[in-house]
């Protein structure tokens, strides 16, 4: 899954967004809401959260590396399409 | 924020300064049963924040409850300087053998109150001090030690004023300068401190200023006064522009990007950082440059926060580009600020590259935000060029497009 805003886009591998555990700590350390928890109704009943990155927040990213510390490696990309489409490290 | 002269006197009565016994009406009638109260010749002054009201006849005498009632009718009426009157103060008139002025002003320099003195009384203290400077006495005094007697004998004395005089003013201009400190004023004025014929001393005008910032801390005693919280009391309304900046700035609580003064000029001004906007909001004027606003961006605003303001400034009629200009940033980040005037063109459908006329912001995430900037194609500066240079440049592109437009 991969939101592109105008500076910044942020993608999460399929896997990842799947990790409930990994979908509620990624909420809870970005600073500026990019990652929020969505009850799936409709796929599982209510039961199951699932990530959602929130395209009007991409571009507020601080680049503080805090989702990339908190997923495995390679997991969350953030991208900064002003230069060259250049990966957060 | 300033007071109304009838809240200012409260301010003072309650700090246990001796004022007159005056009377606050917001009809002919109160005024009518005030001066009936007080039983002899009154005073009838409008309750406006415009300066001038001797002049204008907001200032009037009555010798009888209904002269006083007629004369309130009349001022109640009456617009001076753009406003109308909150009400009309009801005083005594009273028989005063002197007029002194005591006040505690701010003195921005020191950063430090200083309490004035002078036995001439009833005109503004700045004349005083310009004609008769030995007749003034001024002394500054600590935010933090207590506050002694010593320094009121001392500013009093220092205007020549001695013996029981002095002796009788010193607790006056201590407790003023007390109120001053415990209501974070900025201005705590008495003038006149009239003296009597028993010699006693009576507070017979009082002009009062709170820091804007401290309204939140002082709301108990606005409370108190009946100051409604969302009075703004600025010398003139606010225009529907200078509104929308406020709501732009209390939008998202990070970061500053309002406090946004209207004018008519031509180049849109996003500016801010430590004195940075006044600055360059002069400089822009010397370089014959014509600013359409002023505003303070700082402190680290949200992408959509900076963008809110920039699109304000954008929109408003007149403005053919904008300036993005700060003093070198350490707490607001230069990317972020790129991306939202950036972002503000883009969805006005401007092309960044035109409507920005200049960018001169240093410091923090400067290399990021300089990145930003190229790509959009940006003319930008680096901490090498002046505030000074950089609204010279903007001046000049805005006067060289014009220019080339009349070729
Ligand atoms: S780098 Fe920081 S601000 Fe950007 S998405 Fe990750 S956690 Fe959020």
């Amino acid at each position: 899954m991969r939101v592109d805003g105008t500076f910044i886009a942020v993608e999460v591998s399929e896997q990842a967004a799947a990790d409930q555990e990994l979908a509620r700590r990624l909420a809870e350390v970005c600073p500026v809401d990019i990652f929020r928890l969505r009850t799936a109704a409709a796929e599982s009943g209510g039961s199951a959260d699932a990530l959602e990155i929130v395209a009007e927040n991409v571009d507020e990213c601080v680049l503080c590396r805090l989702c990339l510390d908190t997923a495995p490696a390679g997991a969350v990309k953030v991208i900064k399409l002003y230069d060259n489409e250049a990966l957060l490290a | 924020m300033r007071f109304f002269e009838y809240e200012a006197r409260e301010i003072v009565r309650r700090a246990g300064i001796p004022v007159t016994d005056f009377g606050f009406a917001k009809t002919p009638a109160e005024a009518r049963e005030i001066a009936q109260r007080i039983g002899g010749p009154v005073v009838i002054k409008s309750q406006v924040l415009s300066g001038g009201r001797m002049k204008a006849g907001g200032v009037r005498f009555a010798d009888s409850p209904e002269e006083a009632e007629a004369h309130a009718q009349a001022i109640l009426a009456l617009e001076i300087g753009g406003h109308m009157p909150r009400g009309v103060l009801v005083d005594p008139k009273a028989e005063v053998e002197q007029e002194y002025y005591a006040g505690v002003v701010w003195d921005g320099t020191r950063k430090l109150p200083v309490m004035i003195f002078s036995p001439v009384g009833g005109i503004d203290i700045e004349q005083v001090a310009a004609e008769q400077p030995e007749q003034v006495g001024r002394r500054h005094i600590s935010t933090i030690l207590p506050l002694s007697d010593f320094a009121a004998k001392e500013t009093i004395a220092r205007a020549g004023v001695s013996g029981g005089e002095l002796t009788k003013i010193v607790p006056i201009l201590r407790r003023l300068a007390e109120l001053f400190l415990r209501y974070d004023m900025t201005l705590a004025e008495i003038n006149p401190l009239g003296r009597l014929p028993d010699g006693s001393f009576v507070a017979l005008d009082a002009h009062m200023e709170i820091e804007n910032e401290a309204r939140g801390r002082q709301r108990e005693l606005l409370l108190e006064l009946g100051v409604d919280p969302t009075e703004t009391r600025q010398a003139r309304e606010a225009t529907p522009f200078e509104i929308a900046g406020e709501e732009v700035d209390s939008s998202d609580h990070r970061g500053v990007a309002g406090n946004v003064t209207e004018f008519d000029g031509n180049l849109g001004l996003v500016i801010g950082a430590g004195g940075g906007s006044l600055t360059l909001f002069d400089a822009v004027r010397a370089h014959g440059g014509r600013p359409a606003n002023y505003c303070e961006i700082g402190g680290n605003p949200s992408v959509r926060k900076a963008a809110g303001l920039a699109k304000l400034v954008l929109s408003k009629p007149g403005v053919e580009r904008i300036a993005v200009m700060m003093s070198i940033v350490s707490n607001t980040r230069v990317d972020i600020v790129a991306r939202g005037v950036i972002k503000a063109c883009l969805e006005l459908g401007y092309d960044p590259a035109e409507k920005i006329a200049f960018f001169r912001i240093p410091g923090a995430w400067e290399e990021e935000g300089f990145k930003i900037l190229q790509k959009y194609g940006i003319d930008y500066a680096d901490r090498s060029v002046s505030l000074n240079e950089a609204a010279r440049r903007a001046v000049e592109k805005i006067q060289g497009a014009n220019e080339e437009a009349v070729r």
